[in-house]
């Protein structure tokens, strides 16, 4: 194949990977959300819509009821006000459903690609550094990142198109001529240029501890040392709050109040436009956990998981060492990211459920006293932290490589064993933990019954 | 003249002890940890409800409703358990013969407080033994929109004609005149248990087992 053939085709493959990731994902927490909401407050959920095969009903655990939604939003009145700015109204949904489709392009989802190596032989093994070797001659296949569009400023892209989301609100509320929608839109530009102050300022410890703007290269400084929640544990919070935010879902919701301003800016959307702003929401909750993700949780890495393959260590000592071929490894770390993400969603879907929404005033001084100063503490503990640890000697240098290998363990312990856990607990009879945990119970009651009689008899 | 009342009302400083407020910690004011709490609360739920759902252990919502995990009922293939004495829709109970208990006495109708009885009382036509000792209903209607439910027909019926232990209660129809129940439907009804009979037997004044006075008895 040709190079330029190949560099196509390998750019269509990432942009399927990342927009049908992205919408599909996005759908598929309709499902999700509600389901999970469900569980948590001991209810079932949706699970009525059914299709008939063979004479048999299907529910397939309430999935057709995003479908059903589908269908409805696509059958249903398209209705614009009649004052309304007719162009301004169509075009809202728009730039509110695009910036987040397109934000995914810059996030890595896996380490670069050498395509030359796998010319010969598919199973080829490539060393942990060194890069790809590029394009020589016009017959050599260039390496493929991991990216869709490898911008070397690519947070700045994210931040520019994240502030694209409050245009959207904003003409939404204006053009549809109703007092609610005005509202809606002020809060959201308001809230949302609140928290992108925070969240770019949150994000500039981790830039200066990567030393790069560029997301790849935060990805692989994280591979090699350790996560970045281990280094910049504040910034993550900060982060992962602002990130919240912007997404315009409880404890952040200000822009909807059914008893203030109705739905807010969606007030007058209906039918597909509503589908276009919901589906941007969702798509939204996606984006944010991949950043998140690429930024804070080690991105495509798995722990030990290099370019050649897996290699345990602890500081310079390698305890074991297993080759992977180049190709399982882009895979293993393409399958990582993606359940990464997924992972991260459900949670942001526990936090939307769990807390209570603020007051306006409550979330605005939030933003400006509480995080924005956060961020700035961070940003400056961050660049004492630095210089200390440029200054210091190669024993605290090799002390504090040996402190990252001990939490890749902790981490690695932790993919390995929280998915069996999980697995042992829903394969497990109810009856078995509950005398577990009665037994236990009664361990504890006996052992406070002993320090009762301990002290009456000490009295 | 009348004086003006401003500055004249004496209020009254209000006295009482301050409410306490409850002294939150720095730990709790720091707001993440409090979210990992509730967090965790929300997660206990979340997971005991998911096993108990895909191992199919959830508890029975109509035998057991106020147990704890998901109790949800599916309306129309699981219903609420009504209590025995529940008042449903009335319903006539039946003789052996299937004709109405009913002899038209008018007690129910009198007893109403709704006023949602009619009946229109006949004589049995020549021949039949009952003729002479008691009527039947020729009509009997009864506006199940107007009834209160309140059971007061069933404690006046002399006769146990009338009963509401059908365990239905009001069904919603789309018309004013499906909810006026003639005769014909009273006497299609079932108790919950499937019976159109009543408990006790009724003993008609020709038959043998009939231990009051009868015609011929009082012809003296």
């Amino acid at each position: 194949m040709s190079p330029v053939l190949v560099s196509i085709l390998g750019s269509a493959i990432k942009i399927a990977i990342a927009v049908g990731f992205s919408l599909n994902l996005g759908g598929l927490l309709t499902w999700l959300e509600r389901r999970q909401m469900a569980m948590m407050q001991d209810r079932i959920g949706p699970h009525r819509a059914d299709i008939k095969l063979g004479g048999k009903k299907f529910t397939f655990a309430g999935l057709l009821h995003p479908a059903a939604d589908a269908v409805k939003f696509f059958f249903k009145e398209d209705f614009v006000p009649p004052n309304a700015d007719k162009l301004l109204h169509s075009l809202a949904p728009m730039l509110a459903l695009f910036p987040p489709l397109v934000l995914m392009g810059v996030v890595p989802m896996f380490d670069t690609v050498c395509p030359e190596s796998l010319r010969n032989n598919l199973w080829h093994e490539i060393p942990r550094f060194g890069t790809c070797a590029m394009a020589s001659t016009a017959k050599q296949l260039g390496p493929i990142s991991g990216q869709v569009v490898d911008i070397n400023v690519g947070i700045l892209y994210v931040f520019a198109l994240a502030g694209m989301g409050i245009v959207g609100a904003t003409i939404a509320g204006w053009s549809s001529d109703n007092k609610f929608s005005l509202l809606g839109g002020l809060r959201a530009a308001s809230q949302l240029v609140s928290y992108e102050v925070a969240m770019g300022i949150s994000i500039v410890g981790a830039m200066m501890v990567y030393g790069s703007l560029r997301l790849d290269e935060m990805a692989r400084w994280q591979g090699e040392n350790t996560w970045g929640i281990w280094v910049q544990p504040l910034g993550f919070i900060l982060f992962l709050t602002a990130a919240i935010a912007e997404t315009k879902r409880t404890p952040f919701d200000l822009p909807e109040g059914e008893s203030e301003i109705v739905a807010g800016y969606l007030v007058e959307y209906s039918g597909f436009k509503f589908a276009m702003f919901y589906t941007g929401e969702y798509i939204e909750i996606v984006i944010s956990s991949a950043l998140v993700t690429a930024l804070y949780l080690g991105g495509y890495n798995i722990p030990f998981l290099h370019r050649d393959g897996i290699t345990l260590s602890l500081g310079d000592d390698i305890l074991w060492h297993k080759g992977l071929p180049h190709l399982v490894v882009i895979l293993l770390q393409l399958g990582t990211f993606l359940g990464k993400v997924t992972v991260l969603c459900w949670a942001q879907i526990f936090i939307r459920w769990t807390l209570p929404r603020f007051r306006y005033d409550q979330l605005m001084k939030l933003g400006w006293r509480m995080l924005l100063p956060a961020c700035l503490v961070n940003v400056f503990l961050t660049g004492i932290a630095l210089l200390a640890f440029d200054r210091s000697s190669p024993a605290t240098h090799d002390t504090f490589q040996v402190i990252g290998d001990a939490l890749n363990w902790v981490v690695l312990a932790g993919m390995v064993f929280f998915p069996l856990w999980l697995v042992w607990g829903m394969f497990t009879p109810s009856s078995f933990i509950s005398r577990r945990n009665e037994l236990r119970g009664r361990r504890s009651a006996a052992a406070a019954a002993a320090v009762a009689t301990e002290e009456a008899s000490a009295h | 003249m009348p004086q003006p009342l401003v500055g004249k009302i004496q209020y009254d400083r209000v006295k009482g002890t301050p409410v306490a407020r409850p002294r939150r910690t720095a730990l709790e004011q720091a707001y993440v940890v409090e979210v990992v709490k509730g967090l965790g609360v929300t997660m206990r739920h979340f997971f005991k409800n998911t096993k108990s759902m895909f191992r199919g252990e959830r508890p029975d919502a109509v035998k057991d409703p106020l147990s704890e995990g998901i109790t949800t009922l599916a309306y129309p293939e699981q219903k609420k358990v009504y209590p025995p004495r529940f008042r449903g829709v009335h319903r006539l109970t039946l003789r052996n013969d299937g004709s109405p208990r009913c002899v038209a006495c008018l007690c129910c109708s009198t007893a109403c407080p709704a006023q949602c009885i009619y009946i229109e009382a006949g004589e049995y036509p020549d021949g039949d033994n009952r003729r002479g000792y008691e009527r039947y209903p020729v009509k009997f209607v009864i506006d199940e929109l107007r009834c209160i439910f309140c059971g007061y027909c069933v404690e006046a019926c002399p006769c146990d004609a009338i009963r509401m232990d059908t365990g239905r209660h009001a069904v919603p129809y789309d018309s004013r005149e499906q909810f006026i129940y003639g005769k014909a439907m009273l006497m299609s009804l079932e108790s919950a248990d499937g019976k159109q009979l009543a408990e006790n037997p009724r003993h008609e004044p020709p038959d043998p087992t009939h231990p009051g006075i009868d015609r011929l008895k009082g012809a003296h």
